[in-house]
């Protein structure tokens, strides 16, 4: 457990996100976000995961406005303002998908499956959806 | 870590992340449809099978009789647990992932 202290003296836990899904097909990717943002507001040391086909949600270009669903992907321009710095993207879901981190809408740390494995092995909390 | 899968190999490739991504020496615990991961004989036993060395395996009872599957094999070396079993699987490890 990391002991440093954040909002209103408590603790500070490392929460990790791990997104595995499209952004628009279920709730999930969007609700997920959500609680990135909450998480993120209580000063918790944040990091956010995409791996298998969580990586669609940060493709550039989206354009909800044919069917009729807020389109969320410039929220993850905004984690940085709320201090979340640590977005990860697997390396093997990314090309497995024939993308490039130059096709994402935020800078993201690319990782191998054994570096995520490490990193997820670090957290105190793990949330996947 | 604990590592729960709730959903069956063959509708998600829940379980392979989960194991793709788990480190050695997790346990790993299959519920709901996540049981039928657990069944020997089908076409994804061997994704368990073949990592028995690495992770200790799991299944909920209740979830494996649900769905008529209490006579059924299971792959050797998985451990069926009761609710108590699931409870003190949580409450050993620091952590859960729950895979969805």
């Amino acid at each position: 457990m990391s002991d440093e202290m954040g909002y209103q003296g408590e603790v500070v836990k490392r929460f990790m996100y791990v997104n595995r899904k499209a952004p628009y097909g279920t709730i999930y990717a969007l609700e997920n976000l959500e609680t990135v943002l909450i998480a993120a507001a209580f000063d918790q040391d944040v990091s956010v995961v995409f791996v298998d086909d969580g990586v669609y949600q940060l493709k550039k270009g989206q354009d909800t406005k044919g069917i009729g669903m807020k389109n969320f992907s410039p929220t993850f321009r905004a984690l940085d303002d709320y201090d979340v710095e640590k977005l990860y993207v697997e390396k093997e879901s990314l090309e497995a998908r024939g993308l490039t981190a130059e096709e994402l809408v935020v800078p993201v740390e690319v990782v191998s499956t054994e570096e995520l494995r490490e990193i997820m092995a670090q957290q105190d909390v793990v949330l996947s959806c | 870590m604990l590592h729960t899968v709730n959903k069956s190999p063959f509708e998600r490739n829940t379980l392979q992340s989960c194991l793709r991504l788990a480190q050695k020496g997790s346990a790993v615990l299959l519920i709901e449809d996540g049981v039928y991961g657990a069944l020997s004989g089908t076409a994804h036993a061997g994704e368990i099978a073949d990592r028995m060395d690495d992770f200790s395996f799991y299944v909920l009872g209740p979830d494996i009789a649900a769905r008529g599957l209490g006579e059924s094999p299971l792959i050797e070396g998985v451990q069926v647990v009761d609710y108590g079993g699931f409870v003190d699987l949580v409450a050993e490890h620091e952590v859960t992932n729950a895979w969805l």
